[in-house]
């Protein structure tokens, strides 16, 4: 984390975030985003802190998801699809057209709501992102396969069949396998878009264990659609509503004693 | 507040309070009654005082089992965490405050038409009128989510400790006055600091419609007036 990123993210102003005197590794300011003509998200100013995990909550449509793909441009794919504002990553805007958005996918991984394994085996499932910007030689990508797959806690139960597809492995497994896929670029950012909705709770509850050995390392954003999920792994929660950022705040905060009423009704699970 | 869109939500949180509310009115009227007995050495009185307290104590172990279980089945947030576990703790001091009341009544029984100086009784029942008055009022506040009314509730505590000193003091006199009375005595003292103790409760219940209503801890120190640790037996007195 550069100290320029720090200074650039306090230069700009109003933010959304408390005083924490951590370290801002993504600062987001006046971002809009657009589907054609409908305005999704509306002026969001916020900071995701680094090695964090951030939970982004409100109902469906209220605009998280998007949030969180902007955060790589994987919106981009989609012509319609556009963004204006500021996404700071290490004080570089990512929404500028001089940035890499390949370069910037590596930076930022991103784990999806379903599974997404490859249909090739686990081995090349991991391996393929890392040849994509690597050349190492086989024994050094044994050795990046076999990191990114201990650090997705899924090692000691596929060590024996790395050569049999991925596609083979229950949803969980599949679920920590697409992680491991992330964890082996190296990224700094992990995106987690509702990476439990599919899952039964033992699963879900080693991607949450998982999520929590990860933070030592990766900043880590989390759409959730679970209360509980996100008061138990977050440290930090942002609260959206109609495409607007209602609240943001320390986790502890956000679900003992929110500020505002929209929040409370949200979470408490009233008519609002 | 708005309503949970889960409506068997609102009931269950609207049941605990109602137990709550239920617990208070017996506690308030033991209280009454106990004093009542002592001072017209009313045993039938005293004994329906003690037969009371069982209704509280079920009623705390529902309010408990409940709130357990909306914890389990709801896993409340926010507010309705608050609620809940307010919920507990009221009902724990509510319990504690029948205890109190009917250990007045039993010493009532015990003490019988035994001499009662007058002026201690007005004095007892003086300080039960004021921690009657914060019972009510902390209850309504409760009920009304009141955190001005709770805190004014907090902070007159003090002035219930200065009348346990003063009280101490006259019955600490008796006693040196003449060995016989020190039985009664004792049993008054024990009553006074029953009441003392019951306003003590009445401010943790203070306390925690604070914390449910803003979801902040009251970070001062309560008022205390309780001076009778510094109240000692001075020779030749």
């Amino acid at each position: 984390m550069s100290s320029i990123a720090v200074s650039a993210s306090s230069a700009i102003g109003k933010t959304a975030a408390a005083d924490t005197g951590v370290p801002v590794r993504i600062a987001v300011r006046n971002l809009n985003f657009y589907y054609g003509d409908f305005r999704s998200l509306k002026d969001i100013s916020l900071d995701f802190y680094d090695r964090q995990v951030t939970a982004l909550i409100g109902p469906s449509g209220c605009g998280k998801s998007t949030l969180l793909r902007t955060f790589n441009r994987i919106y981009s794919l989609y012509p319609e699809q556009r963004a204006d504002g500021q996404i700071l990553l290490d004080g570089q805007n990512v929404l500028s057209p001089s940035i890499d958005v390949n370069e910037l996918r590596a930076r930022v991984g991103m784990v999806f709501q379903k599974p997404t394994p490859f249909p090739m085996s686990i081995y090349d499932n991991i391996s393929f992102g890392i040849r994509l910007y690597e050349k190492l030689p086989k024994s050094e990508l044994d050795g990046r396969v076999e990191e990114a797959l201990r650090k997705a806690a899924l090692w000691d139960e596929v060590k024996d069949k790395l050569r049999q597809s991925g596609m083979g492995l229950s949803g969980g497994q599949q679920q920590r396998l697409c992680i491991a896929r992330t964890i082996a670029q190296r990224p700094e950012v992990i995106l987690l878009d509702e990476p439990t909705s599919a899952l039964d709770p033992i699963s879900t509850g080693k991607i949450e264990e998982l999520i929590e050995q990860l933070r030592s390392e990766f900043t880590i954003v989390i759409v959730t659609h679970n209360m509980q999920q996100a008061a138990r792994i977050s440290q930090f929660t942002a609260f959206m509503y109609l495409g607007e950022l209602v609240e943001f705040g320390p986790t502890t905060k956000m679900f003992m004693n929110p500020s505002k009423k929209q929040t409370q009704d949200y979470i408490t699970g009233r008519f609002g | 507040m708005a309503e949970h869109i889960v409506s068997s939500y609102d009931n269950d949180l609207q049941a605990l309070r109602q137990r709550i509310s239920e617990m208070g009115g017996i506690a308030e009227k033991m209280l009454v009654d106990a004093i009542q007995a002592l001072a017209r050495h009313d045993t039938a009185l005293a004994q329906t005082v003690i037969a009371s307290d069982k209704r509280l104590d079920v009623l705390q172990r529902e309010v408990e089992e409940n709130a357990i279980l909306t914890i389990a089945r709801r896993q409340p947030l926010a507010v309705d965490l608050r609620e809940t576990i307010s919920a507990i703790r009221i009902s724990g001091d509510v319990e504690r405050i029948g205890d109190l009341a009917k250990n007045i009544a039993k010493r009532a029984v015990a003490i019988g038409a035994d001499f009662q100086p007058q002026k201690i009784v007005v004095g007892l029942r003086h300080m039960n009128d004021l921690v009657l008055g914060q019972l009510k009022d902390v209850l309504d506040a409760y009920a009304q989510q009141d955190t001005a009314k709770a805190l004014d509730v907090w902070k007159r505590d003090g002035a219930i400790d200065a009348l346990y000193t003063s009280l101490f003091r006259e019955l600490l006199t008796y006693m040196m006055e003449d060995p016989r009375n020190i039985s009664f005595c004792t049993h008054l003292l024990f009553c006074a600091k029953n009441i003392e103790r019951i306003g003590d409760h009445t401010t943790n219940i203070a306390e925690t419609v604070h914390y449910l209503v803003t979801g902040e801890t009251l970070a001062i120190d309560r008022p205390k007036n309780d001076r009778s640790i510094d109240t000692g037996v001075e020779a030749g007195a």
